[in-house]
């Protein structure tokens, strides 16, 4: 913070020496000078890379994007083969980061918020456990419980032929897990466009209850009746698109196992690391944001005649969150950030999927281009998303 | 806290009394925490007695791989026979006396630096120790001269490895860091914008990303003939990558300083400069000595990343190890828990140690 504005002293005529000695006159040349050695190192790295790619005979831009890719993803949520484009094996590397930080993210939530809120609990042995989780999982480096997962993982677990059967007609192998899953019907279609109408009619709903409230004072029981309106739409979806019951049911066939919706070590353990090591930090900011309600709330609480669970839940959590949700918007960046870490144990990540493509074409600047370009807009929109919500809920004070 | 009891102070009644009293409000003060309570004594007696049998009972120490076929629990022969690799990596064996003294330096400087912040007769050596003793390290390390052999920093690896790219990324990072935060703070349009771009583009990617591209496009950027080797681009990845948080840090500190201490400056006609070095930063600076520590925190389990593009770091080194001979190899949870146990006790020491200077910090406020 530098000073601002002084009043030019006296009406005698300027030399040299006063204009350097002037405030703004030197901001000015400070920048001049700031801006020019940044264009000066970015001319020289830029002219340096160009020289280079001549010389090596690597062709700039993004038209590599269009070719085949021939290469094999293990894992991908949409139609991908070797013949692909890369453009496609980019979106199959970004969708399978999307898909691991969003589970993470709504996990280590829930995990977080338990562990934080027993770090609190007036029972000494749970206090203490939920301590030793935090602490533990914390201070170990997250790509060492990623390594270790991994290596635990495939190891616990017996080969296909041996499968194991935890739950009915789910398997369990060093090859991950498969689930049963329904085969594919036109009532499920429906019944998501009917969740989409479920939500629409609960908004109007909520809209509805509020204004009662206000009204008569007579509150609605808007939870439950959300869950129902969204069960009763996709149930009724269901039974008019036919009620399919067919499954597709994981089975051994020869010395693999066919048919289910495979879950990948790599995918587990990508998911458990990252989710255990946030967990610690939500932890701990959940905890930070509960000892931030003065302790009068809780008194106020009791006074009501509130139960302890009640009180934590109407009162003191509704108040911490607008405490947490800064910190908490940073984990859940750090979270989709670390979930590059993914490369490491070869879940086919967006990293992952970059850099193979980047060790086939040799268009390096390109590839790292695209990863920086999309966690740079994810972590925009995550942040967006999350001040949107810290607004909401910071106006839900007065 | 709201939640938790404490026993009012020396209650009368004889030990038994007070441990019934004791165990009644802390354990069994509700029908709800009377299920927790033995809901948790079932998952300790499930899970503590197995870890224990694995890792103190059944476990060996000797280091062959026939004392480790023959236990059912852990090995830790495998990280006996092979310490010195995971600790040193493929530093040049018989000279390995050498990282372990520029080790022991290193740590000692940094202990005394932090330590200094309570001592204010150590805080005048912190300075002369770190200039003194970053070279020492370095040629311990390198050597060449004095006559100690020629390493070069390829071979270098475990635990000094770690050591030693955290604490010259934070040595480095510092000044980078302070600088940009003044920047973001400045009243200059371009110099502020040019701050602001830095930290947040670096702040919004992986730091993996950063170490790709200071692994494989950072060649490109220098001319022809030009090469600098991989562990300093390594390092100056993460150098980077550090500035931008602890920036943020430092400017969480500039915006606690009061505006008058701005204005005080102003009004004893300092300079920007003198009254930032003289007033501001001191103030800054000591309000965020425990973020400080934990962004150090953070950036030695970070350290770790050097892995995936092919440095042998602590993690690295035990990863060599269970490589070194195909029949260690099964034994990769003793190898990554050994490694564990240290990352866990630096990184856990050093949280302490945070956490107390907070509270340090916090009692000269409320004076």
């Amino acid at each position: 913070m530098s000073k601002t504005q002084q009043a030019p002293g006296g009406v005698r005529s300027k030399g040299l020496a006063d204009y350097l000695n002037d405030e703004n006159v030197r901001a000015v040349i400070y920048q001049i000078i700031a801006i020019g050695l940044v264009i000066l190192a970015g001319w020289y790295l830029v002219s340096n890379t160009l020289d280079n790619l001549e010389r090596q005979n690597i062709s700039t831009g993004y038209g590599f994007l269009n070719l085949e890719a021939s290469f094999g993803i293990s894992e991908s949520m949409i139609d991908y083969t070797p013949r692909s484009s890369y453009a496609t094996a980019l979106m199959v590397g970004l969708l399978n980061t999307v898909k691991v930080a969003f589970l993470g993210i709504v996990l280590c939530t829930i995990i977080g918020t338990i562990f934080g809120v027993a770090r609190l609990s007036s029972n000494w042995i749970v206090r203490k456990l939920a301590t030793v989780y935090v602490e533990t999982f914390r201070n170990i480096p997250v790509l060492l419980q990623l390594f270790f997962w991994y290596a635990i993982i495939p190891g616990a677990f017996p080969a296909a032929r041996n499968a194991l059967q935890p739950l009915p007609d789910v398997l369990l192998t060093n090859r991950g897990m498969y689930i049963p899953v329904p085969v594919a019907d036109n009532a499920y279609d429906f019944m998501g466009i009917a969740a989409i109408l479920a939500f629409v009619v609960i908004y109007f709903v909520k809209k509805w209850a509020a204004k009662r409230l206000d009204a008569t004072g007579q509150p609605f029981p808007i939870f439950w009746a959300s869950v129902g309106i969204l069960v009763g739409f996709v149930l009724i979806a269901y039974i008019a698109g036919g009620a399919p019951t067919e499954m597709d049911i994981p089975e051994l066939k020869g010395f693999n196992i066919r048919g289910g919706y495979n879950i990948s070590p790599e995918f587990m353990s990508v998911l458990i690391g990252l989710t255990i090591y946030t967990s610690t930090y939500v932890a701990e900011v959940v905890r930070s944001g509960i000892q931030a309600v003065p302790n009068g709330q809780w008194e106020a609480a009791d006074s009501l005649g509130l139960k302890r669970s009640v009180s934590l839940r109407k009162i003191i959590l509704p108040q911490s969150m607008r405490v947490a949700i800064p910190p908490l918007t940073n984990q859940y960046l750090n979270l989709t950030k670390n979930s590059s870490l993914a490369v490491a144990v070869g879940y086919p990540d967006l990293v992952s999927v970059s850099n193979t493509t980047m060790n086939q074409t040799g268009q390096a600047i390109e590839a790292i281009s695209i990863y920086m370009a999309v966690y740079l807009g994810l972590s925009l929109i995550t942040s967006l998303f999350m001040n949107w919500f810290n607004k909401k809920m910071a106006l839900v004070e007065r | 806290m709201a939640t938790s009891t404490q026993l009012p102070p020396g209650p009368n009644g004889s030990v038994g009394q007070r441990a019934v009293i004791w165990v009644r409000r802390n354990l069994f003060n509700s029908w709800f925490n009377s299920i927790l309570t033995i809901l948790a004594i079932a998952f300790v007696v499930w899970i503590v007695p197995p870890i224990f049998e694995w890792a103190v009972l059944n476990a060996t120490l000797t280091p062959t791989i026939e004392a480790c076929r023959e236990t059912t629990g852990a090995c830790w022969g495998f990280v006996n026979a092979n310490l010195r690799l995971i600790l040193f990596g493929v530093y040049p064996f018989d000279q390995q006396w050498r990282p372990l003294l520029a080790m022991i330096i290193l740590i000692g400087i940094i202990v005394a630096s932090l330590a200094g912040v309570r001592y204010p007769r150590l805080q005048k050596l912190i300075l002369p120790m770190w200039i003194v003793g970053i070279p020492a390290i370095a040629i311990l390390m390198w050597g060449g001269m004095l006559g100690l052999t020629y390493v070069q920093n390829s071979s270098w690896g475990g635990l000094p490895l770690t050591l030693i790219l955290s604490t010259i990324g934070i040595v480095f990072a510092f000044p980078l860091g302070l600088l940009l935060a003044l920047g973001r703070q400045s009243n200059m349009p371009a110099i502020k914008t040019l701050s602001v771009v830095y930290i947040e583009v670096i702040r919004g990617v992986p730091l993996i990303t950063v170490l790709f591209m200071a692994s494989v496009m950072f060649p490109l950027f220098l001319p022809d003939g030009v090469s600098i080797d991989k562990l300093l681009r390594a390092q100056i990845g993460i150098i980077l990558f550090t500035a931008a948080y602890l920036a943020e840090v430092f400017r969480g500190g500039l915006q606690a300083v009061p505006r008058g201490q701005f204005e005080a400056g102003d009004s004893l006609g300092l300079s920007y400069w003198q009254s930032m070095r003289l007033i501001i930063l001191p103030q800054a600076l000591r309000l965020v000595i425990p973020p400080t520590v934990n962004s150090f925190i953070s950036m030695f389990k970070d350290t770790t990343l050097v892995v995936i593009i092919g440095l042998f770091d602590l993690l690295g080194a035990v990863k060599l190890a269970l490589r070194s001979d195909p029949a260690w190899t099964r034994y990769y949870v003793e190898g990554y828990v050994f490694a564990a146990a240290i990352f866990f006790l630096i990184c856990y020491s050093m949280g302490r140690y945070s956490a107390y200077l907070e509270k340090e910090l916090r009692k000269g406020e409320r004076r």
